[in-house]
């Protein structure tokens, strides 16, 4: 069996096909549906292991759709930070799906449960697959317009399930997220049109190789850059991410913030650092280090005057967004493999901490019926696993060691002092002192006990609401630790990148 | 005919704001777009020079179904994620009660829809060398769907849901299945075997036509086939609302 | 050349009419059409750059592929769209429900 050898490239589609076809098969028998889409997102992570595996030992690699090359041809490719945000997706794919099963069979058995449940139910399952097998391949992809469909899967697959909890403010908000997802990647076919037109070319690579960089290239560069920023909710951009977040069911919520935000982000640097690196001004990296601080400030403002719970954990989202915003100045001196390294930190422990979060902050209203901040007291009698994972993801956001968001603030930091630009120094100290608030804010409510103060009682109990999301935090809070292996693999990514890139135009 | 109430309102300053602002951008883009030379070469010679290995004499459906088969099949299963997200949303508004069709528009009926049927599989088997092709062929066949579902024929609130769902996931899966079959036989995904490439495109576009056209007139429908629930017969229950 | 130059710039208008359209108007299925018509200026300049004049090389079909995929896309997109404009509607304005009117004369726009 010659394709099963550990060098085959061929490996690269299980990520993309597994969970498509999982997808197209739960929508097809709609019984069964949690064993295919556990099977598939276990076969994801198990794959996205594998493909670290082979990039530390055959170095990256690319592979041709239907064997034809490049300037016609689709060809995907894995390097570094592509196998790290596969597996990202794999880890909190994994426990999101778990915590849906929990989530959804919680309500179903509910004795004042509808058949609207049963529906939601139905209908997420193939989304999410779908979504997953989207995001796979919008990391795997090296074809601009390939990009735009897996952005399109994401857009679409995403706002259908930020209106599956039927109520009117998901689907309102889930109407303005289509809407912008929607004008964010018109932009950004627009983009393509104009580089098409004045390149010729949609691959990755070539591009990368091309050293004309005329006025048609920077406008395709602008336009696809307001799209995806669009995309990612960078703050005067930001409008739709808070109710469209807040309002969706839980394991949605986790998903949206974790993952589909970071698509367009990673897509966005991959663009902006190695794509198009030599048309970058220092200007255009200074004003997305500017819009970056101002959604930090904006976005823990926010969360600190929220009075519900999802809505602050949402505005967190963006504040959180803003730190990989300001890595952008930051990287202009840095090496290929150390300008991901903070972005790649930031992205997988905000992706855990995140969904860790979204994930107790639903378990919390499941079990109380609300999420008002304000009459949370307590909720520790009841719920110590829940509080106990919502308190590990808030020392993430907050950006202590050993999470590894404190390895990404710390190399900001230190890159920060190194190129004498304080400024933005300031604004990441005041941006984690401000996520200390809003973080304490809620857990204090949540462990104080006041006098006479008697626990309600809950009679029924899934592990399946509680373990993924303390397990999340865990690994949020502890990727601190394993950060020298994650600097391995995209060392090792990016410095056999640079010597199996082409040598030019064939 | 209504007035429509904004008809009269003057912009007020942010909108003239706006309105100048999108002005300006269009003009800094025309500026651009005008000054590209028309010397990029594009992928037209590559295409020219691999049409021969393709297996069909269109170039446009050897770019869409061999050489960049993989957007295509992504493209389908876009359209299918249309029709899950509708289906999650709400059930099919078609009319509760059975309502009398005029024998003309029965007639009419009855006369176009296998036409569009023969006219959809002309097109699907012409884009191998002319313009056509799965899509267009879909789309008559959802034009055909449309017509029938206007029409208000007692039997479509009636059709199963599992056959519809086979039909809507048929193309997709399809593809899915020649892909992983040809990394089975070639070692390539969507690589098609040597000299098969022409059926195996035409079997793709048929399946995907049937998918496209089932797909379209399902997104017509808006929403999920409400069978499951028959029993229940709600009391006059009014379509929602029109005007949006 | 002129040619080529025209369609983009026709393009290039309808683009920046529906994005105007698409700000400024609070209407959803105002905004739905907005949509459309932008992303009908973006294949109108895609297709644009595959025109070569006669007898000077081949037409460049990757272009014709990239548009029949976006329209697909497009289709797509505004069916759902306007699927969920409908339900937002219909629970936001629950007196419109009084009114006994068929939802579908909005969605002919997208076959």
């Amino acid at each position: 069996m010659i394709f099963l050898n550990v060098d085959n490239p061929s490996w690269m589609i299980t990520p993309i096909i597994v969970p498509l076809t999982a997808g197209l098969l739960c929508f097809l028998f709609q019984r069964k549906t949690f064993a295919i889409a556990l099977s598939a997102v276990l076969v994801n992570l198990l794959a996205a292991c594998f493909l670290i595996g082979q990039l530390l030992t055959c170095g990256p690699m690319r592979y041709s759709m239907g064997g034809w090359q490049a300037p016609l041809g689709i060809t995907l490719r894995t390097d570094g930070p592509a196998v790290l945000m596969l597996l990202m997706t794999g880890v909190t794919g994994f426990a999101i799906t778990l915590y849906a099963r929990g989530y959804f069979s919680f309500r179903i058995d509910d004795p004042g449960g509808t058949d609207r449940h049963q529906q939601q139910q139905r209908y997420f399952w193939p989304l999410w697959l779908l979504l997953l097998a989207g995001l796979n391949g919008l990391f795997l992809s090296n074809d601009i317009f390939n990009l735009y469909i897996t952005l399109e899967i994401i857009g679409i697959s995403a706002a259908s399930l930020a209106a599956l909890s039927g109520k009117p403010a998901a689907r309102l908000a889930s109407f303005r997220y289509l809407l912008s997802s929607l004008l964010g990647s018109l932009t950004f076919l627009l983009g393509i049109v104009f580089l098409y037109k004045s390149c010729g070319l949609l691959d990755l690579d070539l591009l990368r190789n091309l050293t004309e960089n005329g006025p048609g290239v920077r406008a395709a560069l602008a336009l696809m850059s307001v799209g995806l920023l669009l995309k990612t909710a960078l703050v005067p951009m930001h409008f739709w991410l808070p109710p469209a977040h807040a309002n969706a069911l839980a394991p949605v919520s986790a998903i949206l913030s974790a993952l589909v935000i970071k698509g367009s982000f990673y897509l966005l640097f991959r663009l902006w650092f190695e794509v198009f690196a030599s048309s970058i001004t220092t200007e255009a990296l200074n004003v997305m280090g500017g819009l970056g601080a101002g959604a930090i400030l904006w976005g823990a403002i926010q969360a600190m005057r929220q009075h519900r719970l999802k809505l602050m954990v949402a505005y967190s989202t963006v504040s959180q967004l803003g730190y990989l915003f300001v890595a952008f100045p930051l990287s202009r001196a840095a090496d290929n493999a150390q300008v991901w390294s903070i972005v790649i930190f930031m992205a997988m422990a905000h992706a855990c901490a995140k969904s860790a979060m979204f994930m107790s902050a639903g378990t919390i209203f499941l079990h109380f019926g609300h999420d008002r901040i304000q009459d949370l007291t307590g909720v520790r009698a009841s719920l110590p696993i829940t509080v106990l994972a919502y308190g590990i993801a808030g020392v993430t956001l907050m950006g202590l060691p050993p999470s590894g968001a404190f390895i990404a603030k710390w190399l900001l930091l230190s890159w920060a002092l190194a190129s004498c630009q304080w400024w933005w120094v300031l604004v990441i100290i005041a941006g984690s002192a401000m996520a200390m608030i809003y973080v304490f804010r809620v857990i204090s409510r949540f462990i104080v006990i006041p006098e006479g103060f008697s626990s309600q009682k809950l009679e029924f109990h899934s592990r399946l609401l509680e373990w993924p999301a303390l397990a999340l935090a865990l690994i949020s809070l502890l990727l601190g630790l394993v950060a020298p292996w994650l600097l391995h693999i995209l060392a090792k990514g990016s410095i056999d990148l640079t010597q199996i890139l082409p040598g030019g135009l064939p | 005919m209504p007035k429509t109430r904004n008809r009269h309102k003057r912009l007020d300053g942010f909108q003239r704001l706006f309105l100048l602002l999108v002005v300006c951008l269009i003009t800094l883009l025309g500026c651009i777009l005008s000054t590209i030379p028309n010397s990029a070469p594009g992928l037209a010679d590559a295409v020219a020079r691999l049409q021969e290995r393709s297996g069909v004499k269109s170039p446009v459906t050897a770019v869409l179904l061999n050489f960049r088969a993989y957007d295509t099949m992504l493209e389908v299963v876009v359209l299918l994620l249309a029709v899950i997200g509708s289906w999650s949303l709400t059930k099919s508004p078609l009319p509760e009660q059975d309502t009398d069709i005029s024998p003309v528009q029965m007639g009419v009926v009855r006369l176009l829809a296998p036409v569009m049927c023969l006219v959809a599989a002309y097109l699907v088997w012409q884009g191998s060398h002319l313009a056509g092709g799965a899509f267009q062929g879909g789309a008559i066949l959802g034009a055909a769907g449309v017509l029938i579902l206007v029409s208000d024929f007692p039997w479509i609130r009636t059709i199963p849901a599992l056959p519809l769902r086979i039909g809507l996931v048929l193309g997709p899966l399809f593809f899915v299945g020649i892909a992983l079959c040809c990394l089975f036989f070639t070692g390539k995904l969507l690589g098609y075997p040597e000299g098969t490439a022409g059926w195996l495109i035409l079997l793709i576009e048929a399946a995907c036509a049937l998918s496209i056209g089932i797909t379209l007139a399902s997104l017509f429908a808006g929403g999920r086939p409400d069978n499951t629930m028959k029993k229940i017969q709600p009391p006059a229950k009014h379509p929602p609302g029109k005007s949006l | 050349m002129i040619t080529t130059l025209l369609y983009s710039m026709t393009g290039l208008i309808l683009f920046g009419m529906g994005l105007f359209t698409l700000i400024v108007h609070s209407h959803p299925l105002r905004k739905i059409l907005a949509v459309n018509v932008m992303s009908t200026g973006v294949f109108l300049i895609l297709i644009a750059t595959a025109y070569t004049p006669l007898g000077q090389g081949e037409v460049d079909p990757v272009p014709h592929a990239m548009v029949l995929t976006g329209i697909v896309v497009s289709v797509s997109v505004t069916a759902l769209a306007l699927i969920l404009a409908c339900r937002v509607q219909e629970t936001s304005n629950l007196d419109l429900l009084k009114k006994k009117t068929v939802p579908e004369t909005a969605k002919e726009s997208t076959t």
